[in-house]
């Protein structure tokens, strides 16, 4: 038997598959009943609409079985709101190597976010323009690099 | 309104943005503004189907969201009209947009502070992703109204059209969660500041439809309704 922390937080994200939803920031806590042995994993999605999670709930209670913890309930929360912020550095620095522009940080969240310079994951030039404010998932937006020419992803922040 | 007619309020305004942006797929007028509405029109959907479940809660009838999205008729919806006024032009949508968003973000920003837990955490995600409706359909008023002649002209006739319809919104009601007109000045002020950058004028305040609260809709709501629910309601339960 896995520890359950370990197989939940060992799930990829099903929409950008070089990360896990810990170094997202999606998983919130993952909590064992002494004694029963059953298992509550706490989920918060990006975006509110987003697609994905039906996906990451089966994920992770496959994830659970296999470990060797059948009983295992998914809930989702909605506060504290998700922020990329909370992605952490070890994500950030995968997002990069997978040609996808991490976000800024955010600090405090009463604010509508600014746009800083967004640095190319393929040659790291700032010389980038933003193509659309809305990408191919609700997460991320498209952008282009001046100096090598390539478009990219780029997380938006929230 | 109570907690129940205020949550079904804010969120059938949502569920039908939602349903009226997604006509839009595979018909903006360039690829990025395709994925742009789609991605607004799922944030919309994600706040409807949040805040009708709660609705469903607060009722305590046993409705769940899909009865509440799919098995009401026209006159127990309860959004503002302005939501679902026909799409029009490029012009018309984005007036409508802009206008959402202007409410919405100090809506939900006002529900994050309430004292209702399930509300607040709700609006605490929803303002961030109305934010960026707000901004997007800014950027849209502004470019179209100081673009060409022909892009002001359409832009302000939008503006105009859709300007009537603002005012529902804010009807004063102090027994709702957040009393809709204490969001008014906030709304005027963002709407001000674009529509001046735009070049654009705020028409006169003058004639203001309203009854979406009460369940007095136009009849673009029914057949946006028969579009929506018609699978629903020909196969119940169904699913793939």
């Amino acid at each position: 038997m896995t520890d359950a922390r370990a197989a939940a937080a060992a799930v990829v994200d099903p929409e950008i598959r070089v990360i896990t939803i810990d170094e997202l920031g999606i998983l919130r806590a993952v909590d064992e009943e002494p004694g029963t042995g059953r298992v509550v994993v706490t989920i918060t999605p990006t975006y509110t609409g987003c697609p994905a999670m039906d996906v990451i709930r089966e994920d992770i209670r496959r994830a659970l079985a296999a470990a060797g913890h059948p009983d295992a309930e998914v809930r989702t929360v909605y506060h504290p709101a998700w922020s990329t912020d909370w992605i952490s550095d070890s994500g950030r620095a995968k997002l990069e190597a997978a040609g996808i522009a991490p976000p800024a940080p955010r600090g405090d969240d009463t604010v509508v976010p600014l746009t800083l310079a967004v640095r190319c994951p393929r040659c790291g030039s700032p010389e980038t323009t933003q193509i659309s404010r809305f990408g191919s998932t609700a997460c991320k937006a498209l952008w282009r690099c001046r100096s090598c020419s390539e478009p990219f992803d780029h997380l938006k922040a929230l | 309104m109570s907690r129940f007619d205020f949550t079904l309020a804010v969120g059938d305004d949502a569920l039908i943005a939602a349903q009226r942006l997604g006509e839009w797929t595979s018909r903006a007028p360039e690829m990025e503004e395709d994925i742009a509405l789609a991605n607004i029109a799922l944030d919309q959907l994600g706040a409807a189907r949040l805040l009708l479940t709660y609705a469903g809660e607060l009722e305590g009838a046993g409705r769940d969201e899909d009865d509440l999205a799919y098995l009401r008729d026209d006159r127990e919806f309860r959004n503002c009209l302005l939501v679902e006024l026909p799409n029009g032009d490029f012009g018309v949508t984005m007036a409508k947009l802009f206008f959402l968003a202007a409410y919405q973000v100090p809506l939900y920003s006002a529900l994050a502070g309430c004292a209702d837990e399930r509300l607040a955490a709700v609006g605490a995600k929803a303002r961030k992703e109305s934010a960026y409706h707000l901004d997007h359909a800014a950027l849209w008023v502004k470019r179209l109204g100081d673009g060409t002649e022909e892009s002001h002209r359409r832009m302000q006739d939008a503006v105009d059209q859709v300007w009537p319809y603002v005012h529902e919104l804010f009807a004063p009601d102090p027994a709702a969660p957040v009393d809709p007109s204490t969001l008014r000045a906030d709304f005027d002020a963002t709407v001000s500041a674009v529509l001046d950058e735009a070049t654009l004028t705020r028409p006169e305040t003058g004639w203001a439809p309203g009854g979406g609260r009460d369940g007095l809709h136009t009849e673009h709501l029914s057949y946006l309704l028969a579009e929506m629910q018609v699978l629903h309601r020909a196969h119940p339960g169904a699913s793939w």
